[in-house]
């Protein structure tokens, strides 16, 4: 039923896969939203947590972000690519980009066995609670990306391709929405 | 906008639509056809309001005769009796109101009102039906675990919902979250449907101003509930957290705030009233209209109060805390707000009298419920006002008076706007007439039977009486109250038993109702311009639009009424389009 996302009878000049796409992330962002609000004024009112957060593994983290900083770029080369109808480079690009967001997922794994290892659950306190909550809800949707454009990196090798070229553009909206929720969460749960 | 947008606009591609669907299977269960899913939520709520009903019955029946046995049942033990206010809250909100409101009537009426074969993503139509109906199974399994099911109210406050020790409920609530967060999962899945149609499938000429205003109440329902849900996406989470992982987020022994959880709910709550009160207003304005025979008064007016009050839901929500231990000086902000948000109501209450004056008035069954729907809620928004004013909250908060307030809202637009939607507009569904006689019935049991139970709770709340209580005989101050409870529970069963006539009206209609015609109302909007029911992809051509939805009685015209498809003479909204 893919004709159905190319609707003809558009009255915003917005395909209406797109349209859809925006309200999807508008109501992730109400999700994220309500977590990072949670988090700042439950950290206001306990008065700061200096001392667990110094438990956190900066340099890590510094690393994810550039990792995933940098998948956003190669989202926004697939989806040119595919503009172009360049098959070959677009496909390249969304592998990339899938590698990078497992990248970004096995040094989060990597960073929580650290952290395990010190005795440091989501029970150790409520700072750890929100944490691994607002790390873990970030991983899953990370996960969920990667998948996406792994399926699409398949897709678009078959005679597909049409399908395929409008919902790059979305899974890149998406990435973008994934990434920038780890931009708010780098600095509120390393730097402050 | 509008002659660029019928310019653009281009003929359905009939032929690689879904094509007409093969199986039983295909056609009645998984079906991705606006309609039949439409027919499915209407089924499940109404179902969903027999098991919701079954609660009450035995709420009250305790309140009125505690310890006693209930017949048909057995004795409600305590801890029982908190499920059951629990549940029954839950069910009526997400699962009768939300259903029955947007599921049913929002689905089968936004493609018909804008001229559209479907819904912009029917696969995923069908799936958010499918997630709701197995947030229902969920829930209905929550009855049978061991502990039962939820019992921390249907609010689900912290710390009574994030610790078993203190409900004694384990898996019961747990399954309750995860019930909730497929409700809420459905309904997004159902906003992205209504919004993308409404926005991008109107027929040529259907500019945003000539919608029907059921459309628009659509509209905003599906907005608020997006905007508002995810907080408490959020905080289901963390409360799922809390109960498994060890967490503390709500829970004071670990660090945690259970206010925290106040807030996360209703930032949520309060738009979410207006999420069920809208499509029932949309349903009273459409039928205003045609049984008076005039045009909506203030049709534009109405459209921006309902903007209006949709973006100041937002800031009301801490008119639920008054007495939650917020900051006092956050009180006057809040309580301010609160009674703010009464003028866009005011503004929409006031446009509908004004619809109905010097009309040529007509009493079929669906405006009986409509006036009712109308009547019934100008009590319940004047007594939210009361409670608004942090003063008066204080002492009314927690009582008897809050329980009829809230049932004087969401009754009038939740079952009333239902009842009104069912009779008007089930010709559509079925092509049948319901029977006039037996809706009748149905409208003056249910109207005289409501106001019974509940006006009565106003008074004992007036006098101090708290709710969510097991047994009012405990305390001496309340023993007086006692006959009231009485004839409350006396009148809320003659309210259940009225509804036997709907449910032999819609089953033996259904079989030996009279044929409707396509337009039996005489209406206007668009789901009267095809046949009834509509076939598959609704219309056999793509209507073009020519007006405004509610041109009734125009001076010059043979008839009474004049569709929006029908080329005729050029009319206000004409002019907007050049
Ligand atoms: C059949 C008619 C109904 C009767 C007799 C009835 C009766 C009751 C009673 C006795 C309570 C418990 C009050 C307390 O002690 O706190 C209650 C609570 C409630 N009812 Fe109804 N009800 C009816 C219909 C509805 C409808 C149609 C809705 C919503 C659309 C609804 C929503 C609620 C809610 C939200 C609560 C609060 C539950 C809580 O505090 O946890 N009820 N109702
Ligand atoms: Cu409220």
């Amino acid at each position: 039923m893919a004709h159905s996302e190319h609707e003809t009878r558009v009255f915003t000049e917005q395909p209406i896969g797109r349209v859809g796409m925006w309200w999807f992330l508008a109501s992730e962002v109400m999700v994220f939203g309500g977590l990072l609000g949670s988090y700042i004024l439950s950290r206001i009112a306990a008065g700061g947590w200096a001392a667990e957060t110094a438990h956190v593994n900066t340099r890590i983290a510094a690393i994810n972000t550039l990792i995933l900083v940098t998948s956003s770029l190669t989202i926004v080369q697939a989806h040119a690519a595919v503009e172009a109808e360049e098959h070959t480079r677009a496909r390249k690009y969304l592998l990339i980009t899938v590698l990078l967001g497992l990248g970004f997922l096995c040094i989060k794994g990597f960073e929580y066995s650290i952290e395990l290892g010190h005795g440091f659950t989501p029970a150790s306190g409520l700072f750890w609670s929100y944490y691994y909550t607002m790390t873990g809800l970030h991983g899953l949707h990370v996960f969920a990306g990667v998948v996406v454009n792994f399926v699409l990196f398949l897709l678009a090798g078959g005679r597909r391709w049409a399908a395929v070229k409008q919902r790059v553009e979305y899974a890149g909206l998406y990435w973008h929405f994934v990434d920038v929720v780890w931009i708010f969460l780098f600095p509120l749960l390393y730097l402050a | 906008m509008t002659a660029r947008a019928v310019a653009k606009a281009t003929p359905e591609p009939h032929h690689n639509r879904h094509s007409a669907p093969q199986s039983f299977w295909r056609k009645y269960v998984f079906s991705v056809d606006h309609k039949v899913i439409g027919k499915q939520y209407l089924a499940l709520g109404l179902f969903m309001a027999l098991v919701g009903g079954f609660t009450a019955y035995l709420i009250r029946w305790q309140l009125a005769w505690p310890e006693t046995e209930v017949p048909g049942w057995s004795y409600v033990e305590p801890d029982f009796y908190n499920t059951m206010v629990t549940m029954h809250g839950t069910i009526m909100v997400f699962f009768v109101a939300m259903p029955i409101l947007l599921g049913a009537f929002g689905n089968f009426l936004i493609p018909l009102m804008v001229g559209a074969p479907d819904m912009a993503f029917p696969r995923l139509n069908m799936m958010s039906f499918w997630t709701i109906f197995t947030a229902s199974c969920v829930l209905m399994a929550s009855f049978f675990v061991p502990g039962g099911a939820a019992a921390a109210g249907w609010t689900g406050y912290a710390p009574l919902s994030a610790d078993p020790v203190y409900t004694g409920v384990d898996w019961g609530q747990n399954l309750w979250i995860l019930a909730l967060a497929l409700e809420f999962s459905s309904f997004l899945m159902g906003g992205v449907n209504f919004m993308t149609t409404a926005i991008n499938m109107r027929a040529p000429g259907l500019s945003l101003f000539r919608l029907p205003l059921f459309v628009w109440m659509q509209m905003t329902a599906a907005v608020l509930f997006m905007l508002s849900v995810g907080p408490l996406i959020a905080g289901a989470v963390m409360l799922l957290l809390d109960r498994t992982a060890g967490t503390g987020f709500f829970l004071p022994a670990r660090g945690g705030d259970p206010l925290l959880w106040q807030h996360l709910f209703w930032f949520f709550g309060h738009p979410e009233v207006y999420v069920v009160l809208l499509p029932g207003f949309g349903a009273i304005l459409e039928i205003l209209p045609v049984f008076a025979r005039k045009p909506i008064f203030g049709y534009r007016a109405i459209v921006y109060s309902t903007i209006a009050a949709g973006a100041l839901s937002f800031i009301v929500w801490a008119h639920h805390m008054f007495i939650s231990g917020i900051d006092a000086r956050l009180a006057i902000p809040f309580s301010v707000t609160t009674i703010l948000i009464s003028v866009p109501f005011a503004i929409m209450i006031f446009s509908m009298i004004a619809t109905l004056w010097g009309g040529s008035l007509r009493f079929p069954t669906p405006m009986l419920f409509a006036l009712g729907a109308l009547a019934t809620f100008l009590i319940g928004g004047v007594t939210g006002i009361f409670l608004g004013s942090a003063a008066v909250d204080i002492f009314m908060h927690d009582t008897y008076f809050v329980v009829a307030h809230f049932h004087f809202t969401l009754f009038p637009s939740a079952l009333l706007g239902g009842f009104a939607a069912i009779y008007y507009w089930y010709p559509k569904m079925f092509g049948r007439m319901l029977d006039e006689t037996l809706g009748k019935l149905h409208f003056w049991i249910t109207i005289v039977a409501f106001n019974c139970v509940f006006i009565p709770l106003f008074l004992v709340g007036m006098g101090g009486h708290m709710r969510r209580i097991y047994n009012p005989l405990q305390y001496d101050f309340l023993k007086p109250m006692q006959p009231i409870h009485e004839f409350a529970t006396i009148a809320a069963i003659v309210l259940l038993l009225g509804q036997i006539p709907l449910i032999v009206n819609f089953f033996w209609s259904l079989a030996f109702g009279r044929r409707a015609a396509d337009n039996p109302w005489q209406a206007n909007t668009l789901e009267w311009a095809t046949t009834s029911p509509p076939p598959h992809e609704n219309f056999a051509a793509v209507p073009t639009v020519y007006r405004d939805a509610y041109e009734y009685s125009l001076p010059g015209n043979a008839t009474d009424w004049l569709p929006q498809h029908v080329p005729g003479p050029a009319l206000k909204a004409q002019e907007q389009a050049a």
